[in-house]
């Protein structure tokens, strides 16, 4: 049987987490189809198309999907489900918010945040805040799985493009309405998909702090930045900048931690980063425990070093 | 109206879960156990609700062992009015959880459901999304700001990009986030008032609801542990470090 993929997007192109996604949609036997549901995302499902290992993408074009909203998006994969044996999603705001429904709609399980697929229907997923991994068996005839992103090597584009069908719309539930979006704008690479974070805490004490200190070094880096809960909950920086167990999980090659202490729900976020640095003034701070290269010092001083001698 | 809280028992957060060496699970004898975190916030959200004069009745609902009760009383020392406890030795999965909580909606009929957005055991992020489908009502997850006016809610949600502000048609399931609210603590007065306040309990059984496992845990292992790293002495030994060592600028 196939596998279906539902693609985040955002009408023009894939985001990242769906090539990740796809690379997850690869370790698993049967043909790949992507469903890209949208208004106005013909584009989306052209370079859908596009990449390594998808058979054939499914397009559905109608006003009900412009905004995303999980009702009717999970009315329509429910009438697409019954034809695969499994259905995946990036573990993305989106696809945490979408996949549930849609399994409930089933009436079966979902399995969240699978970092390894043993076969079929056996799979890997962290508990307790990353501190325990299960292994899984689904006994569902469709395996609803949401991907950790971090843990599956993004697809790269196949030679030739694959046949984009059009199917029918679900309804419009009218259920829900968007009323606006306040998105973070930044040139900054994207947390998710960055190569180097450079992340700050508590410890910079002001948002202001955490500009005229973390910024630099970050521009420098061309790093994302972002940050631990105590930070956000502040105001230092906006929500989507968190790191952890209950923010963004995160696998940068580097990842360097500017007055953040490392509690086990920030390293839930983060402790599969290739290479973690820890900036911190407490040689006792728990962060030192998962660091590659801890330095002892006081981060007003270190961090404006470290971005002068880059 | 009348706001129904799913309120989850769960290790507390500062305690680090010891993996059972066989592989059969995590070791929880022993260790603390306090309400979700994300419910402590939903509590408070139905009873600000309620001083505010939307909501007339907050009823907290925990399904599990018999000790899910204590979590029930903390609720009801926050302000709940009254609990109810789904009583189950099973291992009870996020499709089992939602459909008991379907089968208390059906009997209470509440206009609005506020779960955590995930509980901190099993950070399965699955429940009130669930729940929402089977009652085919509206939801809004991993919210940071409610609004409830006219018959719909309106809640900013916190996205991967930043928030987004939804208007949901009442009833709806309502999710928590972090930021919705920070939990008042509970007074002694209350938490002794809170022992007198009605507390029901029903079975799945009673409910009609099959609560068997859809997924089965083969073993539960510790992940690979990072080696120790190295302090370095200065801002240069770090840099040179990074360019040499690690090679990641
Ligand atoms: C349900 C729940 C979910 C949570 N989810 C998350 C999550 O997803 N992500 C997350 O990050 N947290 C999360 N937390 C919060 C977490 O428990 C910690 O409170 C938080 O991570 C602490 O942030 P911090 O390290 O910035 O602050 P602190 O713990 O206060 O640490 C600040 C650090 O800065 C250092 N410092 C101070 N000044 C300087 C200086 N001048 N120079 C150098 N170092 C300095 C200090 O030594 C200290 O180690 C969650 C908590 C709960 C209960
Ligand atoms: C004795 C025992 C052993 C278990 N062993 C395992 C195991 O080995 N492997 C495994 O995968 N699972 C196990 N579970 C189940 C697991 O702990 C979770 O209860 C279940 O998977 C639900 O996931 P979640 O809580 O992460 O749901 P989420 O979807 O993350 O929860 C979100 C929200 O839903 C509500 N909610 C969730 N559960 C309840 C509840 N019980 N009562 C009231 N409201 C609730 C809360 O508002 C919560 O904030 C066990 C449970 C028990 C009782």
């Amino acid at each position: 049987m196939a596998i279906l993929l539902i693609a985040e997007h955002d009408n023009q192109s894939l985001k990242a987490a769906t090539l990740n996604t796809l690379g997850a949609a690869r370790r698993l036997e049967g043909e790949i189809h992507v469903l890209v549901a949208g208004a106005g995302c013909a584009a989306a499902g052209q370079a859908a198309a596009q990449f390594e290992g998808v058979a054939k993408v499914l397009l559905c074009d109608a006003p009900q999907y412009a905004e995303r909203g999980a009702e009717n998006l999970a009315e329509l994969v429910r009438g697409l489900a019954a034809n695969y044996s499994h259905v995946l999603v990036p573990a993305s705001a989106e696809g945490k918010n979408l996949l549930p429904r849609v399994a409930a709609l089933c009436g079966m399980a979902q399995v969240s945040d699978v970092v390894g697929i043993e076969s079929a229907d056996i799979f890997v997923r962290p508990i307790y805040a990353g501190n325990a991994l299960a292994t899984v068996k689904s006994i569902d005839p469709i395996k609803f799985l949401s991907i950790r992103t971090t843990a599956f090597e993004a697809v790269g584009v196949a030679g030739t493009a694959v046949a984009v069908e059009t199917i029918a719309a679900g309804p419009e539930l009218g259920l829900c309405k968007l009323v606006g979006r306040e998105l973070t704008r930044s040139e900054r690479p994207e947390l998710g998909a960055a190569k180097i974070i450079v992340s700050g805490g508590r410890g910079l004490g002001s948002g202001d702090n955490y500009r005229r200190v973390l910024e630099p070094l970050a521009d420098k880096l061309g790093a994302a930045l972002g940050a631990s809960r105590a930070a956000v909950d502040a105001g230092f920086v906006p929500n989507d900048f968190q790191v952890g167990q209950t923010g963004k999980i995160v696998a940068p090659q580097l990842y360097l931690a500017v007055g953040i202490s490392g509690a086990i729900q920030h390293l839930a976020g983060m402790k599969d980063s290739r290479v973690i640095v820890a900036i911190n003034k407490d040689p006792d701070a728990p962060i030192f425990q998962v660091a590659d290269y801890g330095l002892v010092a006081d981060l007003f001083e270190a961090a404006p070093a470290l971005t002068q001698a880059i | 109206m009348k706001v129904l809280v799913p309120v989850k028992r769960v290790l507390d957060y500062n305690v680090k879960v010891r993996v059972r060496a066989d592989g059969s699970g995590v070791d929880l004898a022993n260790v603390k156990m306090g309400m979700n975190p994300f419910d402590e916030i939903a509590v408070e959200e139905a009873m600000r609700l309620k001083e505010a004069g939307v909501v007339s009745e907050v009823v907290a609902v925990s399904c599990g062992v018999a000790a899910s009760a204590e979590v029930l009383r903390t609720a009801m020392a926050i302000g709940a009015d009254r609990g109810i406890l789904v009583q189950s030795d099973a291992d009870l999965q996020p499709l089992a959880v939602a459909r008991l909580l379907k089968a208390v909606c059906d009997r209470e009929g509440p206009a609005l459901v506020i779960c955590g957005k995930q509980a901190i055991d099993d950070d399965a992020n699955q429940t009130g999304q669930m729940l929402a489908a089977l009652l085919g009502w509206s939801q809004a997850t991993f919210a940071s700001k409610v609004t409830i006016a006219d018959g719909q809610a309106t809640v900013v949600r916190e996205v991967d990009g930043g928030l987004e502000t939804l208007a949901v048609r009442l009833p709806a399931v309502i999710t928590t986030d972090l930021r919705l609210n920070e939990p008042r603590y509970a007074t002694l007065p209350n938490i002794m008032k809170a022992k007198k306040k009605p507390l029901d309990t029903l079975d799945p059984a009673g409910l009609g609801v099959d609560v068997s496992q859809r997924l089965i845990t083969l073993k539960v292992v510790e992940p690979a542990k990072r080696s120790a790293g190295i302090l370095v002495s200065d801002v240069a030994q770090l840099l040179e470090k990074l360019k040499n060592e690690a090679k990641v600028i």
